[in-house]
């Protein structure tokens, strides 16, 4: 049991591994595994922007580009998808974030069991490199769909039938390891290692978040392992769990008796949770960014925490709505379309609650702040069209059309990033102990956001024309007028400009690592428990010789009576400097 | 919930003193080893696991257009001149029970700090385990042996066989993972290695392998009854 070392050696702790490999490449550290996981996270989520990029140039100057024939584009919207909702937003909100902040925000040394968390890192590695392999196999990876329906994800005619389709489910099951090794850490150390004083209730929301996010991982993921294999078997032994009797290319196949709507079934169980193991890390952690740089404790803390548990079981309860074109009971249509409507009631509490965070605060319009502020204006936006499409007499003619995807990619595309944006640059001085530079920040930050508008706005209105989504050209479709064509060219100027600013946030770090400015220590003035570890950046062990002591919530800002506008968690209510008027 | 209220006291001063009476504070959600809360959450996904193998189990034995072969005839033995219905099944089933009642009886021994009879009782209840493992490979072989395949099967649907061979494979290799791991924790036991562990005693780590095992048994009973019975 490797927790016995911290529990009872806390002496082992101040020599940590002093060999590079042992400091850098299999670490323990919890700090160290996320900035693994963060930095394989963001290096496929390039890979996924220029398929983006790919995919637009061919959408908005179609016949141009000769190395783009139907079977690649197909792939790129296959890859860019999976890659994007599993391969970073979830490992780089979870396995990145959740690693860094967890221990540091509820005042342990690390994770409960670091060599699992370890493992965890270096397994999800793999699922990426089997992913990352598929490129280079004959046929390519699969251009399935994100989604992979069978009986199209796994019959010829579909791109990556053959050898793509294997790669993606067997680095699907080996991604499901890694997080579920990973996910049993955070619960668990959540739940057990917590700081003295450090009660449920005065966690921050971004470690609530997190916690709930992974208990919905744990419970979600099955339905996508079993679906993986399922498929699998349909694929190589010839089974029938999802393949009816089919004609493909002229010829009958041996399949028969299978139910493709089990697998659709089986994967939004699945799919919808996932959103909201996107979502809801997000949602604490732009909540604590909101609270530090208004100057103001987040308002309704405790509804925040309970909208975050309701939503994480709602959750589970609303998957067809994926699945209204699909044919269902018209029973389980009302059912599925009111289920969606009510978690539109605790989510949007929250907005309110953020809103309502920054009404009368000291706002500072710092980087982070601008990309949070940001995140409150798409997420409602993204909500709002969420509405429609979750009832089915309107999600019917809008199924399949560019709405569909300006509304997810609003709603769990650009807001989730936002968050991931607004949190790299306040807690990057606690990683690096460097300041990013704000001018190139908010030049990142305003062309980010506006290009985003640019890009998704004009795809409602694609969708109202009906304009399908996934076709390689719309040439020929005399329901869509000509102008249809301008306004997908305005969208890829845009794509690619928004496309090339990260560029612009990738010589920010390299150039604040190398020459930025010392930020010191808690540079924001923060009140909760991750900016007050005796050094910053936090050294191997976190706390020094001493765990911190936690005397409160970690949302004290602007107290009355007290000198400074902030008060730490971890500061003894003797220890407080009185303001002048109280003296 | 904000300043003010004040439910930490310091802890008495002394270098190390206060870092141990901070991690010994009481501060867990659950007064658990944080091992056991952690087996106790990956049983929960598990459960969620075998929940959708055998969700999808029912959905393609309704959805498939052939006949379900009737699971008391495949699965009857001709013992002795005598036709006995799920007759192996029933002595699997009977095994696996019996196991989860000799795992009992270990964790009870680790408790009194019986190292010896909990050994014992660990290492019976693998070899119970493994017997059930060995009885599966049987019915598998006689299965295969009647032309029952994944992909096909001569008494009606073929996803009969390509549910019994996916969800009791799976299950088969959830039971050997348990032997093996019963078989390393027993060794570990066998050796005195947690003795010297921080609570003095071996009963925590044979109970967490206690749960994994009890779990194991009781998808089988959902299994049992849910794929043979039905």
């Amino acid at each position: 049991m490797s927790y016995q070392t911290i529990t009872d050696q806390p002496e082992l702790l101040d020599h940590g591994p002093s060999s590079f490999i042992g400091k850098y490449i299999w670490s323990q550290d919890h700090k160290v595994i996320a900035i693994q996981y963060a930095t394989t996270a963001i290096f496929v989520g390039l890979v996924a922007l220029v398929l983006s990029g790919l995919m637009r140039l061919q959408l908005g100057f179609p016949n141009t580009f000769d190395f783009i024939d139907p079977s690649n584009y197909l792939q790129f919207v296959t890859m860019h998808g999976i890659i994007m909702v599993i391969y970073l937003l979830t490992a780089l909100l979870l396995g990145g974030f959740g690693n860094y902040l967890i221990p540091l925000m509820i005042g342990a040394r690390d994770m409960v069991f670091p060599f699992l968390n370890m493992l965890s890192y270096w397994i999800y590695l793999l699922s990426v490199i089997i992913l990352m392999a598929s490129f280079f196999v004959p046929g390519g990876p699969t251009g399935a769909g994100w989604t992979l329906y069978p009986p199209q994800a796994i019959l010829p005619g579909t791109p990556g039938h053959d050898w793509g389709i294997i790669l993606m489910l067997v680095s699907l099951g080996v991604f499901i390891v890694a997080f579920t090794m990973g996910g049993l850490n955070y619960v668990t150390t959540i739940l057990q290692a917590r700081a003295k004083g450090m009660t449920l209730m005065r966690m921050p929301l971004s470690v609530w978040g997190i916690f709930i996010a992974t208990i919905l991982g744990l419970l979600a993921f099955p339905a996508l392992l079993v679906s993986a294999i399922m498929m699998m078997f349909d694929k190589l032994l010839g089974t029938s769990f999802f393949m009816p009797a089919i004609v493909s290319l002229g010829e009958q196949l041996g399949h028969a008796g299978g139910s493709p709507v089990l697998f659709q079934h089986l994967f939004w169980f699945f799919g919808h949770p996932e959103v909201y193991i996107v979502a809801l890390p997000a949602f604490g952690m732009v909540s604590d960014v909101l609270s530090v740089h208004a100057r103001k404790s987040i308002f309704g803390y405790r509804m925040m925490v309970w909208a975050i548990v309701a939503i994480g079981f709602l959750s589970f309860v609303v998957w067809a709505h994926h699945m209204y074109v699909s044919g269902m009971n018209p029973a389980f249509g009302f059912f599925f379309a009111t289920t969606t409507l009510i978690i539109a009631v605790p989510t949007a509490l929250k907005v309110y609650n953020w809103v309502l965070t920054l009404w009368r605060g000291n706002i500072h319009l710092t980087v982070p702040m601008l990309f949070s502020i940001g995140f409150i204006f798409t997420f409602t936006h993204g909500g709002l069209t969420g509405l429609f499409l979750g009832n089915v007499v309107i999600d019917l003619p809008l199924s399949d059309t560019y709405f569909v995807v300006a509304h997810f990619h609003m709603v769990m595309g650009v807001s989730p990033i936002m968050v991931l944006f607004a949190a790299i640059y306040h807690w990057f001085p606690l990683i690096s102990g460097k300041m990013l530079h704000t001018g190139l920040g908010k030049f990142h930050f305003w062309v980010t956001f506006l290009g985003t508008y640019a890009i998704y706005l004009p795809m409602h209105y694609l969708g109202f024309l009906g304009v399908p989504r996934r076709y390689f050209a719309n040439s020929g479709t005399e329901f869509i007028p000509e102008s249809a064509q301008s306004l997908n060219a305005s969208i890829t100027v845009s794509a690619i400009i928004v496309g090339l600013v990260q560029l612009v946030f990738i010589y920010n770090v390299i150039l604040t690592l190398r020459k930025g400015k010392a930020a010191g220590a808690n540079p924001w003035n923060a009140a909760s428990l991750e900016w007050q570890t005796p050094q910053v950046p936090p050294v191997h062990g976190n706390w020094g010789n001493k765990l911190p002591l936690v005397y409160r919530w970690a949302y004290e800002y602007c107290p009355p009576g007290v000198k400074d506008d902030f008060v730490p968690q971890n500061i003894p209510p003797e220890d407080l400097i009185k303001s002048d008027d109280e003296r | 919930m904000t300043s003010g209220e004040d439910t930490t006291t310091r802890p008495p001063e002394g270098h190390w003193q206060s870092v141990s009476n901070d991690w010994a504070a009481d501060k867990q959600a659950f007064s658990v080893p944080w091992g056991k809360l952690m087996m106790w959450i990956f049983l929960l996904s598990d459960t969620f696991i075998f929940g959708i193998f055998l969700t999808g189990y029912m959905s393609v034995r309704m959805s498939t257009v052939e006949a379900w072969p009737n699971p008391s005839e495949v699965f009857a033995l001709e013992i002795a001149g005598t036709h006995l219905p799920l007759i192996l099944i029933a002595i699997m089933t009977f095994v696996l029970i019996t196991s989860s009642g000799t795992m009992a009886m270990a964790v009870n021994f680790a408790h009194q700090k019986n190292r010896k009879n909990t050994v014992i009782f660990m290492a019976l209840t693998a070899l119970l385990g493994a017997s059930f493992v060995g009885m599966q490979a049987f019915e598998w072989s006689k299965l295969i042996s009647e032309g029952v395949r994944p992909w096909s099967n001569p008494m009606g649907a073929p996803q009969f066989g390509a549910s019994f061979f996916m969800i009791t494979g799976f299950h088969g290799m959830h039971v050997s993972i348990g032997v093996i791991y019963l078989a390393v924790i027993a060794a570990k036991v066998h050796k005195g290695h947690y003795d010297q562990h921080y609570d003095k005693g071996s009963h925590n780590i044979v109970e967490i392998t206690g749960l994994y095992w009890h779990f194991v048994d009781l998808v089988w009973v959902f299994i049992f009854a849910l794929f043979y019975l039905w």
